[in-house]
């Protein structure tokens, strides 16, 4: 009553938004909140003093100031990365900048751990391509991406797309007049990049930089695969090693990591908050024709050196996992002689495993886009217009799963789920676990987008629909689900793409009949078989990217919004 | 029957009064319009009355339906108040075709095909878009847009329609054939209208009564002629036509007559037999006429050319701004006579 009585709206809505934001709380709180328990009770009773054990740790300490220096550098490389792209892109006559955001794109749909992969082969001493190339260093020589740059500098390139996705959206949304202004004002190029459109953008920037860096803080691919060589060891790697060491305060241990992670994100995503809060003082005007502010004859140059980036942290990497697939055994130089598709042939179709894999990465990727289709769009709609405290607090909350690293997430399902309360059956083993762990761990992908634009929608739409006598159904589904169904589809591709490959999540909830690609890949790669864990990670790519281009083909047949790399 | 009740209905948004004990009644199938400066509070009226809000005090019946009443908590949803509603921005569903938005509410009542479809034809015949039907919003001008709103507002029978600013967005001559439009369609259905504008020439053409409103109160709810003849304040009469409000230094009773001094001359004034204190008067510019002879000597100021007659806008000796209109051409600076016939006199506290 109290929620309906606000804002004049049906009470039917009220009940609605309750039991959504239920079913929502249980799917995304849940997990966090049952970790939370285990890290501050002992024994069943409530206790601070493993908290305060852990938290004093040396080990705790160096991994947070590890997880803290690798992630704010590689989020400043991110930043300076992905902001240049967003200006050019943006504001500029550059040419093709379809093909160039679209092959942008490409680094955050491939898993941290393939990149890594990818990398450790171009760049070691027993390097294919290099040795191909006959530029490798002597063997012995230590692979330099085992350090903290190496990390840094590959987290920096896997979040680059993060920070140009947000900027390009926020420029995109500065009214062309503005620009237009300052030039006749007499400002030339770059002052009015500086003093018109920089502060403008300073908003989403920051936002930017703000999930970049929770992002890069839960990130486990890239530290685990470079880190851990070199015992350079970061908050999630701290985490899977206590795992991986077992013993009897393993778990009560790991949740309290878990929860320095997750104290760490939610101050970035609270700052992420604050700037977009801010965002919405300006803004008016029209943003109907994108900038073209000319570049003259510096544009082939800045040309080139984009594409030159391109190349580098895409086709190179990409460059060196097909290579290692195509050599008989790692370490071998690819040349006309030795090259050879047995890793392929037997990682696509004499393992059982592969198409099993395929089809459960499918179909979890496919279910969980759907759930969390039907479960945040009409969740969204209703917290946009009821604003009680509790939807509130979960809005503010909502980010966490998506924020904590996988494993951590993981342990918090199995905790959760290895005994269904009030019966002897359980989760764990079935590929259910790793399905709601998928709808914890991408809720907010699917949320985000869908949120945003019903912010936008104009509440006079759905009054229309009231005064002509249409009920909240009715509503939802010829209006409301129209309307915002550019935004859910966006959302559902998301969703899709990342949970395809992903592997942290599933990589402890996993059992045999219900491996994941991503599983796959790490089991290979773990058991030495990196010729075959490079073709099957080559494999997902193409896929990922084939995904991509059809999506991107049909993109002019979608209403606008649909293609998230293009909103 | 859609006479709308509303009695001592109140408003407050975070602690900021928007509406102060409203209490009135729209009769049925009149046509209302709630005129006003922004922020006055009369688009809050127009939304509680539609349901999208809800009174903070007070209770609202239509047709002799409790629809909103604050104190037992009862609140009819808008969906189930038949009620139409005009929004400034139209608020067409870009993702239906005209004929769609316009057959929607039909759907929603679970019409038969056949009924949908002679009802939706009728509507956009009556209003003029026909030919538009299979178009989509987007492809349509403002003028266009808005009758559309109008078409999906007329096809369910509404027992009242509100309009929100409805002209608001479009050009001059457009708001004049729109004006036209609204008045036919009010003519021929019968229905309520409740019709919110700040345009008072709008509120005059359109409405039977004028609900004049500021400071979320409503000040005087009257027909057109006579808020603009007999206004009941300073804001009225300010608010309403052109004029100057001066106050008036002394008042005497002559046998039929009233008689007050105003700048310093003794004129005969008209107020409402009921009031028994006068305070000050309205000078409309039909009240001022131009002579040699006027003993209110005035400069002007500034000239407008109004098409076949001029605006004055005069300062009289004692530095009050005065209204006048002519037919002859006067030069700024030059000095007139002006003698006031009867202006209509009020009480202000």
């Amino acid at each position: 009553m109290g929620v309906s009585m606000q804002m004049g709206g049906s009470r039917s809505e009220g009940r609605l938004l309750s039991a959504i934001l239920i079913v929502a709380i249980c799917l995304t709180m849940a997990p966090v909140l049952r970790l939370f328990v285990e890290g501050v009770t002992d024994q069943g009773a409530p206790s601070l003093s493993l908290m305060g054990d852990v938290l004093s740790k040396p080990s705790t300490m160096s991994a947070l100031k590890h997880s803290l220096i690798t992630a704010g550098l590689g989020t400043v490389l991110s930043l300076v990365l992905g902001a240049a792209f967003a200006f050019l892109v943006a504001l500029t006559d550059l040419r093709a900048k379809a093909a160039l955001v679209f092959c942008l794109m490409i680094p955050m749909m491939i898993p941290p751990q393939i990149t890594a992969l990818s990398w450790t082969q171009i760049m070691g001493p027993s390097s294919v391509l290099l040795k191909t190339l006959g530029i490798a260093p002597p063997l012995g020589a230590p692979q330099p991406l085992y350090s903290a740059e190496g990390i840094i500098v590959l987290l920096g390139i896997q979040h680059m797309s993060i920070i140009f996705l947000t900027l390009r959206a926020g420029l995109r949304s500065i009214p062309q007049e503005v620009v237009e202004a300052a030039r006749v004002s007499g400002a030339k190029g770059l002052r009015t990049w500086w003093q018109v459109v920089m502060p403008l953008t300073l908003p989403s920037l920051a936002a930017g930089t703000a999930i970049t860096f929770v992002t890069a803080l839960g990130n486990f691919g890239i530290p685990a695969m470079l880190g851990i060589p070199a015992g350079y060891v970061t908050l999630p790697t701290l985490v899977y090693q206590k795992l991986a060491g077992m013993g009897t305060t393993v778990l009560a241990e790991v949740s309290v990591l878990a929860m320095l992670i997750g104290a760490v994100a939610v101050i970035g995503i609270l700052l992420q908050r604050f700037f977009q809060s801010r965002q919405k003082l300006h803004l008016v005007g029209a943003t109907s024709r994108p900038l073209a502010i000319p570049l003259g004859a510096a544009r082939l140059p800045v040309e080139l050196l984009l594409w030159a980036v391109v190349l580098v942290i895409l086709v190179l990497p990409m460059s060196g996992l097909l290579a290692t697939s195509l050599v008989p055994a790692y370490g071998v130089a690819l040349g006309l002689d030795t090259v050879t598709f047995t890793a392929w042939y037997e990682v696509l179709f004499r393992q059982p495993s592969t198409s099993r894999a395929f089809v459960n990465s499918f179909s979890l990727a496919v279910g969980a886009s759907l759930v969390l289709m039907v479960v945040c769009l009409p969740l969204a709609w209703l917290m946009e217009r009821h604003k009680t405290r509790l939807s509130r607090l979960f809005d503010s909350l909502l980010d966490l799963p998506y924020a904590l690293p996988g494993v951590v997430l993981s342990i918090a399902m199995i905790l959760l789920l290895i005994k269904l309360p009030f019966t002897e059956a359980t989760l764990y083993g079935t590929i259910w676990i790793i399905f709601l762990a998928y709808l914890a761990r991408f809720f907010a992908v699917m949320f985000r987008p869908v949120q945003a634009s019903l912010k936008q929608l104009d509440p006079a739409m759905n009054e229309a629909a009231q005064s002509v006598g249409a009920s909240l159904f009715r509503r939802l589904r010829d209006v409301i689900l129209p309307l915002s169904a550019p935004a859910a589809a966006a959302g559902a591709i998301l969703v899709f793409l990342t949970a395809f490959n992903e592997l942290t999540v599933s990589a402890l909830l996993w059992s045999s009949g219900t491996e994941t690609l991503g599983v796959v890949i790490f089991n290979l790669d773990d058991s030495g078989e990196t010729a075959m864990a490079s073709a099957l990670a080559m494999t997902i790519v193409l896929v990922v990217m084939a995904l991509m281009a059809v999506i991107q083909l049909l993109s002019r047949r979608f209403p606008k919004g649909v293609v998230p790399w293009q909103t | 029957m859609a006479d709308i009740d509303l009695s001592s209905v109140g408003k407050t948004f975070a602690g900021t009064p928007a509406l102060q004990d409203i209490t009135t009644r729209f009769e049925d199938g009149e046509f209302i319009a709630l005129l006003g400066p922004s922020g006055c509070g009369k688009t809050t009226l127009l939304r509680i009355l539609a349901g999208f809000e809800l009174p903070t005090r007070g209770q609202i019946r239509i047709g002799g339906r409790d629809m909103a009443n604050a104190d037992t908590g009862v609140m009819m949803p808008p969906e189930e108040r038949n009620i139409g509603f005009v929004f400034q921005s139209y608020a067409l569903w870009p993702h239906m075709s005209v004929r769609r938005n316009v057959s929607y509410p039909l759907e929603i009542r679970r019409f038969s095909k056949a009924d949908i479809a002679t009802q939706t034809d009728a509507a956009l015949a009556a209003t003029g878009l026909g030919d538009y039907a299979d178009r989509m919003p987007s492809d349509l001008s403002g003028g266009q847009r808005q009758r559309v709103a109008l078409a999906r507002c007329l096809v369910s029978d509404p027992c009242a329609v509100l309009l929100d600013e409805p002209l608001a967005n479009l050009d001059v001559a457009l708001r004049a054939s729109m004006q036209g439009v609204f008045a036919d369609f009010h003519k021929r259905t019968g229905a309520t209208m409740v019709y919110v504008t700040h345009d008072q020439a709008e509120a005059m053409a359109m409405a039977d009564r004028i609900a004049v409103m500021d400071q979320g109160r409503i000040q005087q709810f009257d027909t057109p002629q006579t808020l603009y003849e007999r206004p009941k304040n300073r804001f009225v009469a300010e608010f309403v036509g052109r004029g100057a409000v001066v106050p008036v230094h002394g008042v005497a009773r002559r046998g039929e007559e009233l008689r007050a001094q105003i700048l310093g001359t003794e004129v005969a004034v008209q107020t409402d037999p009921e009031k028994s204190r006068v305070s000050h008067v309205c000078l409309r510019p039909e009240n001022l006429s131009i002579a040699e002879t006027g003993n209110l000597r005035a400069k002007v100021a500034r000239v407008t050319y109004l098409g076949g007659k001029y605006l004055l806008e005069t300062v009289s000796e004692c530095g009050t701004r005065l209204l006048a209109e002519t037919r002859a051409k006067f030069d700024v600076g030059a000095q007139l006579g002006l003698t006031i016939t009867t202006p209509w006199a009020f009480s202000e506290d």
